[in-house]
């Protein structure tokens, strides 16, 4: 028991040492959400309107409702990116002495989920300190609360990403997983429009929207931005990290040899 | 208590086979070179013996311990250096081991008593706290050779350890295995395709087109003729 708890603390210190070294990561990953969220939203500003829906109170910016969507942008683009590094880039061999490790698979593998989520969540918090000096900000106690729903949600994606890089061989560069994943997850959830928006519009994509996993892990993460508790997105989030996890312990099963075909 | 047993290991990518019926036995404490062209099966016997992949067919054996049966008992028995670096270039030397320790739940001064030995062990102590990317080749692959000591397994696992390197580093971590075998009892399986690597008392395993070819003590393998003639001969054949 102990042996697994160092083994994940290292793992996690790993993560952050690399992170501290790699600033034009950190860089990166930030100016896309901020350019959603300046240049993108400004302009959507005047087309959109949106009506008041829970956990909303009263009428609020577009700015405002996008930016739980783009907290979720930020988890699902590392989630995605560290998962997949993990096995096409010049990780593949940090991923070999991973494995080679005598803990169960499954637990190195959950190690290094809880290590990029944890990341991720850095960069989540860096984000809303840059929004909220641009002057869109929650109630304090969101800024607490919504700590656990990015850890849910950052682990449900890694584990997305980690079970795609296992399963699917086709996928063998970002650009692929960006068109037929990412893109798709995010434009297709509540990020960027509310359910009864898009039901507006089309009620088949608004049942695709209903469904994606993307769609619960935002509405989990914008509830509890107002510290409020999102029982069902929860529910939905924690049961696709459970499938993803599931098939990415499956997919990384030695007998399959998945290291054979990619390395 | 026995080195490395391995018992018809046969191994397929598709309808080609890398590893056809291979068995053989390093017995403890001894230098086992693993001679092979390139393409031979090597690197397949090693994911198999470090377990990234699985066989259905033949068992492996590491001090005494079955990797299908008992993976992690025998997982923490190896120290493997991989073909590939594994070293992660933005930390230091000491940052890569103590990440590798924590990997086999060793923390805190123990970790960084053993973390000293190794590093002392392969005259890298004062390169401790250098970044591996600063390290030329052959310093990268005795900081990967420290790290693999630091859990004190029993068995040594050497893929083509020395590629890529001057000639100068190559014979120091030749010879700095060898005398880690004779010195510390440990079994050792090193993969070359470079005959001037292994030494007449070494135990000598030639494969090819994935078959064990021959095994035994390599001068009483090569007799009169240097080991390079007698490994082309022997490989020279058709599959």
């Amino acid at each position: 028991m102990r042996h697994a708890f160092v083994a994940l603390n290292a793992i996690v210190l790993r993560e952050a040492q690399r992170f501290v070294r790699q600033r034009g990561r950190f860089v990166a990953a930030l100016v896309r959400p901020l350019i959603w969220l300046l240049v993108f939203a400004a302009g959507f500003r005047a087309a959109l309107g949106l009506s008041i829906a829970p956990p909303y109170q009263t009428y609020i910016t577009y700015e405002v409702y996008i930016l739980p969507g783009l907290c979720g942008m930020i988890l699902l683009f590392n989630g995605m990116q560290s998962s997949l590094s993990l096995v096409y880039d010049r990780e593949m061999g940090s991923m070999r002495l991973l494995l080679t490790a005598p803990l169960p698979r499954w637990w190195l593998l959950f190690c290094r989920l809880v290590a990029s989520t944890a990341i991720s969540i850095l960069q989540v918090y860096t984000f809303l300190a840059v929004a909220a000096a641009f002057g869109i900000r929650m109630p304090l106690i969101g800024y607490l609360a919504v700590l656990p729903a990015l850890a849910v949600a950052g682990i449900m994606l890694g584990a997305l990403g980690l079970a795609l890089s296992s399963l699917i061989k086709q996928l063998e560069n970002f650009a692929g997983v960006m068109n037929f994943v990412i893109f798709p997850m995010f434009f297709l959830s509540t990020a960027l429009y509310p359910l009864w928006k898009m039901a507006e519009s089309s009620m088949v994509l608004r049942d695709i929207c209903a469904v994606n996993p993307f769609t619960h892990a935002v509405e989990f993460i914008r509830f509890a931005l107002y510290g409020q508790f999102n029982g069902p997105a929860l529910g939905w989030t924690v049961l696709a990290g459970a499938i993803f996890f599931v098939l990415a312990v499956w997919g990384y099963d030695p007998a399959r040899g998945l290291l054979r075909r990619k390395g | 208590m026995t080195g490395l047993t391995v018992r018809d290991l046969s191994y397929s990518y598709g309808p080609r086979r890398a590893l056809d019926e291979v068995s053989f036995d390093v017995p403890k404490g001894r230098f086992a070179a693993l001679l092979g062209p390139n393409g031979a099966g090597k690197s397949t016997l090693f994911s198999l013996l470090t377990r990234l992949f699985t066989a259905r067919d033949g068992g492996i054996e590491i001090a005494g311990h079955d990797l299908a049966r008992a993976p992690r008992a025998a997982l923490a028995r190896i120290g493997v250096v991989f073909q590939q670096p594994t070293l992660d270039l933005d930390l230091t030397v000491r940052r890569n081991l103590s990440y590798f320790a924590a990997l086999h739940g060793l923390s805190g001064r123990e970790a960084g008593s053993r973390i000293d030995a190794a590093l002392e062990r392969l005259g890298m102590a004062e390169r401790a706290q250098e970044r591996a990317r600063d390290l030329n080749g052959g310093h990268r692959r005795r900081t990967e050779i420290a790290r693999c000591l630091i859990h004190a397994p029993s068995v040594l696992l050497l893929d083509e350890p020395t590629v890529g390197l001057d000639a100068a580093s190559r014979k120091a971590i030749t010879d700095h295995v060898h005398d880690l075998s004779r010195d510390s009892g440990l079994t050792v399986l090193w993969a070359t395709h470079l005959t001037d690597e292994i030494e007449d008392s070494d135990h000598l395993l030639i494969l090819h087109h994935g078959r064990l070819l021959q095994e035994g003590l390599a001068g009483e393998l090569r007799g009169s003729q240097g080991l390079r003639d007698h490994f082309l001969k022997q490989t020279a054949g058709p599959p």
